[in-house]
């Protein structure tokens, strides 16, 4: 008896000593599996413990938090929520992040590795840091001032600085309050559907996620390669375009819209916008040549970020002549943001070089004192050569003073502009896009302060009197206007 | 040294071993010490104060803790040391613990429903020391327990399932888990029948072995009672859909049919028979099979898009303990439901002590059952020997069987862990395995080592009821 009593004993104890290798297995071999799980709601719970850290617009928050006291306990707010909604995306228990929230999250929401002070200490206390807050190149001004302009319209307004990339301005109208979004009842999935199924699209960023065609706007591009390419030599020299203009290779005849275009210079027809003269050009310039100079503005690049991605901006790189010939005045298959328009104009103000954008200027932890990342101030890129950026420059501010845009002046600064109104749709049968690329420098400054691009999407005039002059300009006019009297930085 | 202060107090047996009963104290002391700290602990991480109440309650379980103490030093002085201080820690521990879940969102109020049960347990635990004076006493009310049992077992039936299982009596606002007693029931019966007829049993048993391999099935009278238990605890399975009960009912009558016959043939039959019932139960009862598949993916439920089932969610809290713990109050194993404070308090033990604290734990476990095993090597009436090896087993058993299912090692029943669990049938149930535990320990002790024996155990020794007092 004894000896079993010691055989039932060894497997007794052979039983519990199973169980501790059973749950170091589970504990430390599984362990990382089990938390990586999506079904598992730690991560989440821990995300939500702490406040999530601030997204700031001219140095104040634009967000905030609110303890909600349930197991995702803190909930993302919002001040001014549709103002800001292009720049902040959501921060949503339910449906994840966007823009800048989703860009700057690990920073945000206190699991970047770079806020733990004493990162041993963290792993053993397994506390999370919180999160810290994150300062945007936004002047609210300048938001505003697009935000107002837009009045709810379909369309989007971008605003940089020219000398630095600083984006000052990024507005998507019309526009959604993403805190709606933020929890994760009901409210939040009834909001996400009713946002969804709006025909508005209120949650499309078009700034920077939407390409519309460019129209007339392009036609400073298209200018530029024709310089730098030498195609053009003497601005005020005649072109030798008739006006209409059959495109090469067929029998389609290319019409002007402003009187004065046959045989016009080049100067001539970016005052007046003529089609027929920078189509010529760009078929001189040639495929290549075009392809080169778009890509030197930053076209068909799809890495651009700002922090959050930018959709690439389009110039087909395989045309016949007659499409190339469409392309060069923003027709035809070319297409771009509003935030690519915005650095054509920035880099025709910058003498030629181009800054890249950004919308992150800094992130700080701990209320501010320990500032952790600066926004990159990439080396400027040279989009054209710096006489025919100060010709260009001379050319748009014509443009404001005497010619298509004239909405856009200001009495203490020199504007230069470019008007826009791109056909789109089946046979061109839809509203035509307004747009206005421009920028402005105080009379009192050495520099341009700021650099504009507005697209209005559903232009409120009757069909054939639309222009970029008469919807876009206005809106960039009071941009600009709110821009310059914000002290630069620098 | 406290040791002379304990022999002091409880005079040495006739064969001179200590009573140890100040090393007693002194551990129960560190056990009390221990479960406020944890306690304090658990407010400081979830309110940042130490809670208000945290000297009430270490009073209170330090009472108990002495009022059982003086129990076991007054009626059982020559007692073990260890189990009093492993009760005392484990029930304390546990009270930390459901206490920690009860502050979870909505907000339970299980621990004070347990510090009643747990004040009962000492009370039962105090009794039996004090009335028991000879276990040899239980020996004489064999057929009466397992006709208790045996009741005890089937009244459930007339009570609506909870949670699937058709275990409970609710009579008020009191809920009871009457198969708690009846395993003590079981043990004492099981120890009475075998001691007194493991003679002819293990008789029977060598004359098979000699036959080198030969397998004959004993005679009917003896196999009866086998096949009778197994029977029930299948019965009690399939009315009660109660999976772990019957397996240990059942795990604990091969283990010491085992120990009293020495045939290993009995295991082997015992095997069998338990394969047989499990195979027929995963695949025919729906309840036992929804648990086997669970076992076998805990994640199916996640993948089919209805979100982590209870065995995952166990997974992931233990996952989320690591080697450390998250520290008490700071993991989420709420998120497992409504049997985090039953079932899978254990998970709650992984995830916030880690594996450190859990495999501390288990060790405690550990402990008992070893001990429990000593006082049957030490015992030297069958009776005595089978219960310690019973009570053992129990404990062992009921240990692996909940362990084993929270971490995903077996298909998972519902039992409940000894001392640890929100249950009042399970925690007083305990209480009275150690108390009697604690009597066999006093006895073992007293009687000093077992002879050795060479071959056959000598049977009718002064020790052991005249045959036939069971039959």
């Amino acid at each position: 008896m004894i000896r079993c009593v010691r055989r039932s004993a060894a497997f007794s104890l052979l039983l519990l000593a199973a169980l501790p290798v059973q749950a170091a297995r589970v504990q430390l071999v599984d362990a990382g599996e089990l938390d990586r799980n999506p079904a598992n709601r730690r991560g989440a719970i821990a995300r939500y413990a702490v406040p999530r850290g601030e997204i700031l617009a001219g140095g104040r928050p634009v967000t905030g938090s609110r303890d909600t006291g349930q197991q995702l306990r803190f909930e993302r707010v919002y001040r001014e929520g549709p103002l800001y909604a292009p720049v902040t995306g959501f921060s949503s228990q339910t449906y994840g992040t966007t823009m800048v929230e989703d860009a700057e999250d690990a920073m945000l929401s206190g699991a970047d590795p770079a806020l733990a002070s004493l990162p041993l200490w963290r792993d053993l206390s397994r506390s999370r840091p919180a999160g810290a807050d994150v300062a945007t190149t936004v002047e609210p001004a300048v938001q505003r001032a697009a935000f107002t302009g837009l009045g709810g319209r379909r369309g989007a307004a971008v605003a940089v600085d020219p000398s630095t990339g600083r984006i000052l301005a990024l507005v998507s109208s019309p526009s959604y309050d993403p805190g709606v979004l933020s929890g994760t009842g009901r409210a939040a999935r009834e909001a996400w559907a009713e946002l969804n199924a709006r025909p508005t699209q209120p949650m499309l960023n078009r700034a920077i996620r939407q390409t519309y065609p460019p129209g007339s706007t392009f036609k400073i591009v298209t200018a530029a390669a024709a310089l730098d390419a030498g195609v053009v030599t003497d601005a005020d020299a005649p072109t030798g375009t008739p006006s209409p203009y059959v495109l090469p290779g067929t029998r389609t005849r290319l019409p002007d819209a402003s009187p004065g275009c046959g045989d016009a210079s080049l100067a001539y027809a970016i005052q007046w916008s003529c089609n027929t003269v920078l189509a010529h050009l760009g078929t001189r310039v040639g495929a290549e040549g075009m392809r080169q100079a778009v890509t030197r503005f930053g076209f068909n690049d799809p890495g651009l970020r700002v922090p959050s991605p930018v959709v690439p901006s389009n110039f087909d790189t395989d045309m016949s002549a007659d499409q190339l010939a469409l392309s060069s005045i923003g027709q035809f298959d070319t297409t771009a943001t509003p935030l690519q328009m915005a650095l054509v104009a920035a880099a025709v103000a910058n003498g030629g070089e181009l800054r890249r954008p950004y919308l992150v200027d800094r992130i700080t932890s701990g209320n501010g004192t320990r500032t952790l990342a600066h926004g990159r101030r990439y080396a400027a890129r040279r989009a054209m050569g710096p006489l025919t950026a100060r010709l260009l420059r001379e050319l748009m501010v014509r443009v404001v003073e005497q010619g298509t845009g004239a909405a856009a002046a200001l009495p203490y600064a020199t504007v230069g502009g470019k008007t826009g109104t791109a056909q789109h749709g089946l046979g061109n049968s839809g509203v035509p896009y307004a747009w206005f690329i421009s920028w402005a420098q105080a009379h009192d400054s050495a520099r341009p302060g700021v650099a504009v691009a507005v697209v209005v999407e559903d232009a409120e005039a009757v069909r054939g009197h639309i222009s970029g002059g008469g919807d876009a300009a206005p809106i960039a006019r009071a941009m600009m206007a709110a821009a310059l009297t914000v002290p630069s930085p620098d | 040294m406290s040791a002379p202060t304990g022999t002091a107090a409880a005079p040495p047996s006739a064969t001179g071993r200590p009573g140890r009963r100040g090393v007693e104290l002194t551990l129960l002391t560190a056990a009390v010490l221990i479960s406020v700290l944890g306690y304090v602990i658990t407010g400081v991480t979830r309110t940042g104060s130490v809670p208000d109440d945290a000297l009430r309650y270490g009073a209170g379980l330090g009472a108990l803790a002495l009022l059982a103490h003086l129990a076991v030093r007054l009626r059982a002085p020559c007692a073990d040391p260890l189990p009093l201080p492993i009760a005392v820690l484990l029930n304390g521990l546990g009270l930390v613990l459901i206490h920690r879940l009860d502050l979870e969102p909505p907000g339970g109020n299980a621990a004070p429903a347990q510090l009643v049960w747990s004040t009962l347990g000492v009370g039962l635990f105090i009794a039996v020391v004090t009335v028991l004076r000879d276990h040899r006493t239980l020996q004489r009310y064999a057929y009466l327990s397992v006709a208790a049992a045996l009741v005890l077992m089937t009244v459930p039936i007339f009570f609506p399932a909870v949670n699937g299982a058709r275990i409970w009596i609710r009579a008020g606002g009191l809920s009871f888990q009457p198969g708690e007693f009846a395993k003590i029931l079981l043990a004492v019966f099981f120890a009475a029948y075998l001691a007194a007829n493991h003679h002819t049993l293990s008789v029977t048993g060598r004359r098979l072995h000699r036959r080198l391999g030969r397998l004959r099935l004993p005679a009917g009278r003896v196999l009866g009672p086998v096949v009778t238990i197994w029977l029930v605890s299948v019965g009690v399975l399939v009315l009660e859909r109660d999976l772990g009960t019957s397996l240990l009912f059942f795990g604990l009558f091969v283990v010491m049919l085992y120990v009293a016959t020495g045939r290993t043939g009995w295991i082997a039959v015992g095997l069998l028979l338990a394969a047989a019932g499990a195979v027929a139960a995963g695949t025919l009862e729906p309840h036992v099979h929804g648990r086997v598949e669970d076992w076998l993916n805990p994640f199916a439920t996640i993948e089919a898009g209805q979100g982590p089932g209870q065995v995952a969610q166990s997974l992931f809290a233990f996952g989320a303990g690591g080697l450390l713990g998250t520290g008490l109050g700071l993991g989420h194993s709420a998120l497992i439901g409504f049997a985090a404070t039953s079932d899978f308090v254990l998970a709650t033990a992984g995830e916030e002590l880690g594996l450190v604290g859990l495999t501390a734990v288990l060790v405690l476990y550990a402990l008992l059952v070893a001990r429990g095993y000593g006082y049957a090597l030490r015992l030297r009436d069958p009776f005595g020997r089978l219960l310690a090896v019973g009570l053992s087993a129990i404990v062992a058993l009921q240990v692996f069987v909940i362990a084993g299912g929270v971490t995903g090692l077996i298909p998972l029943t519902g039992m409940a862990m000894p001392f640890l669990a929100q249950g009042g049938s399970s925690v007083v149930t305990n209480w009275i395995i150690v108390a009697l535990l604690i009597r066999l320990s006093d006895s073992a002790r007293r009687a000093g080592p077992a002879p050795r024996p060479a071959g056959a155990v000598r049977h009718g020794g002064p020790a052991a009821l005249p045959g036939g007092a069971v039959r």
